[in-house]
């Protein structure tokens, strides 16, 4: 066997690994596209100016961006308690849900009060739907990993008879609600600036972004400020540690899958209350499991979930305009993209660390004159 | 009789929706058997379909098709073999950049090559499996109850089929009453046991992962050149996750596995023969009902409350050896 690693110095663990890894993953989705006869530089720039060129993109890729600020929260928070949330999907359509019968059903709440009780509704109903491979975990020691992922299948089926046989408009084609009431909305940024004789695009992008940035503060502020975000990194570390410091590993692990469900219920706030107005067949689209990628590349820290999200946002926003213009790079290029960053920021996250280390010993051992 | 009749074209249709599952399922037994989780099972079995059903368009001939397909899965099971084993990565998260990979890429070159969202064409019959009618079928089934079992359950599977069910003896066979298998299920519950005893843990596991491969690139292959005739994007619809469900209902062993994936494949076709049909006395059922099944009894399994499903001990840990 090889001899063990020297650690390496702060800065590179924090910054030059991950983007090692995040790079290796975009060099390789660069040589698919050369596989496919397009070529890749041609590409990112369509890409990158359909997700920044103009106000319209932007709002596009800050919209996309708030959902995966939401899931990749949501994935992060369980991260830190050494849990694979694989269920944020299935937490965030039952939590489109509880956000859809508050909006339908609640109509006689006056004013905005309705939205707040909307979102609040949200994120109980993530929360519930979570609790339930939590307890599962904590208690009954079944894989929170494999519940999740029945969950997933298991919120599909609900959701998909409740669409289809109860809440669908009678005489629909579409397995969808009623629109939601004028208060049941959260206002989209192009109104709120309209408001102010700002002109702005019309776009999706709406307010949730702003709870979107306050729910990843929230998130610093637990993880690294509390004593149950203390509890949280010391089960995830190390759970014999933590019973030995006199933390219910069973507890913590419940408290942080509840906790990532609520955030799950974000999705639903952004995409349900914030554009579609409506509960829709679907509607999550798998960016729950987007959160995954981003809660791995963003190394399970608000900050790097932010710059993560926003990295996704412009790669949805622009990979859309690229497969308008390039139809042969589809948008399921995004996907491989996703794939590869989870691979090579999760998976192998350790296989560059050798090389990076060899080439920073050898930098030291002869400094340049 | 009417009644013998529906059960046994219901069974067919069960057994036909069971075949991915069983061999899915044994994929993931090999490989957790040894120690390596693997929730790919999903990615793997787009990546077999599509690798199949591309190379019998280009090449017309089914066995080439049958051989991309296992190579290309055995390919991606290598990934995610190299990441487990000799990464020491987290495998849950391998396994599911497997899946977007696999969901993606298929997708994407189909589109590039194909230009149809995706799809491939339409494969003559000359480039798919066929099925096999065993002898004397018509004279068989002439006779009342053992014909129509003969007829429509035993003759008319074509060639993965039988293989499928060959492959639960094979299993339990060579996990059971081989050195091989004796060593590999010693991996997957104590290492550092077989390590000692100077085998290569490491040697095992890919073994394992290599089988792993095999088995669920046949159940890609299937999907495309025995029962579609063609690959679409997304086409493994789950079955790798029921087949996950399955091997954990079945406790990791080979036959619980066989007759778990038979009952889910039998659900299924009970499911998509029920639809909008009205029963006496329960009313219609919701079909998504049948379908989530397979995912409850699998929660209400894991959960302890009947039974208890304990995973290979160290299924999921990488192996460190003591320096």
């Amino acid at each position: 066997m090889s001899a063990p690693l020297k650690p390496l110095p702060a800065w590179a663990d924090v910054a030059v690994i991950p983007l090692v890894n995040v790079a290796a993953a975009f060099v390789i989705s660069g040589f698919v596209v050369l596989a496919i006869g397009e070529n890749p530089l041609e590409a990112v720039q369509i890409l990158i100016t359909g997700a920044l060129g103009n106000l319209e993109g932007i709002g596009f890729t800050l919209y996309y961006a708030t959902s995966f600020i939401f899931t990749g929260l949501a994935v992060a928070v369980c991260f830190h308690a050494n849990l694979f949330n694989i269920g944020v999907e299935g937490q965030a359509y039952i939590a489109g849900l509880g956000a859809a019968l508050a909006a339908l059903y609640l109509g006689f709440l006056p004013g905005y009060s309705l939205v707040v009780i909307a979102v609040i509704a949200a994120a109980l109903f993530g929360a519930a739907f979570a609790a339930i491979p939590g307890y599962l975990q904590a208690y009954r020691d079944s894989h929170i990993v494999i519940t999740t992922i029945m969950f997933n299948y298991i919120a599909s089926a609900i959701m998909g008879y409740l669409l289809v046989d109860v809440l669908r408009v009678p005489g629909q084609m579409n397995a969808e609600t009623q629109a939601f009431p004028e208060t049941g909305r959260i206002p989209q940024f192009h109104e709120v600036l309209a408001a102010f004789g700002v002109q702005w695009p019309v776009t999706p992008f709406n307010l949730s972004f702003l709870l979107a940035l306050a729910t990843a503060f929230g998130v610093w502020l637990l993880i690294w400020r509390t004593r149950l975000g203390y509890e949280i990194r010391t089960v995830g570390a190390n759970p014999v540690a933590a019973i030995y410091g006199g933390i219910s590993p069973a507890r913590v692990t419940i408290i942080a899958t509840v906790l990532s469900g609520a955030i799950a219920g974000g999705l639903a706030v952004n995409v349900i209350l914030g554009e579609e107005h409506r509960l829709i067949l679907e509607y999550t689209a798998g960016f729950g499991f987007v959160g995954i990628a981003v809660a791995l590349m963003g190394r399970a820290h608000p900050v790097g979930i932010i710059l993560a999200s926003i990295l996704f946002g412009v790669l949805y926003q622009g990979g859309a305009e690229l497969a308008f213009d390039k139809p042969k790079i589809s948008r399921d290029m995004i996907v491989v993209i996703q794939g590869l960053v989870v691979l090579f920021a999760g998976a192998l996250e350790h296989m560059f660390r050798r090389p990076v280390a060899t080439l920073l010993a050898r930098r030291v051992a002869h400094p340049p004159i | 009789m009417e009644l013998f009749d529906a059960f046994i074209v219901v069974f067919a249709s069960g057994m036909r929706l069971a075949i991915p599952l069983i061999l899915a399922c044994l994929a993931g037994l090999w490989s957790e058997r040894s120690g390596v989780v693997d929730i790919g099972l999903e990615g793997k079995i787009l990546v077999g379909a599509f690798a199949s059903g591309a190379a019998a368009t280009f090449t017309g001939s089914v066995w080439l098709g049958l051989a991309a397909g296992l190579a290309a899965t055995v390919a991606f099971s290598f990934i995610h073999g190299y990441a487990s084993i000799d990464q020491r990565a987290n495998q849950i998260v391998s396994g599911t950049a497997i899946n977007m990979v696999a969901d993606g890429l298929t997708a994407l070159i189909g589109n590039a090559i194909w230009s149809q969202g995706g799809r491939t064409p339409q494969l003559p019959a000359s480039a798919q499996f066929a099925a096999i009618d065993w002898p004397f079928v018509h004279e068989i089934g002439a006779i009342p109850i053992v014909g129509p079992i003969y007829e429509h359950l035993i003759s008319g599977y074509d060639l993965i089929t039988y293989a499928a069910f060959l492959l639960v003896p094979l299993t339990y066979w060579a996990l059971y009453s081989t050195r091989f298998g004796l060593r590999l299920r010693a991996v997957g519950e104590n290492p550092a046991a077989v390590d000692t005893a100077g085998i290569s843990v490491r040697a095992l596991r890919y073994a394992a992962v290599t089988i792993c491969g095999l088995l669920v690139g046949l159940s890609g292959v299937y999907l495309v050149l025995s029962q579609l005739s063609y690959f679409q994007p997304h086409m493994s619809a789950g079955r790798g996750f029921i087949a996950l469900a399955a091997l954990v209902f079945a406790k990791w062993r080979p036959w619980p596995a066989l007759a778990t994936c038979l009952l889910f494949g039998f659900l299924d076709a009970v499911a998509i023969r029920l639809q909008g049909v009205i029963l006496p006395i329960i009313g219609s059922v919701p079909v998504q009902a049948i379908e989530a099944l397979p995912y409850v009894l699998t929660v209400v399994l894991l959960a302890g409350f009947i039974g208890k499903a304990i995973p290979p001990r160290a299924s999921g840990v990488p192996y460190v050896k003591e320096r």
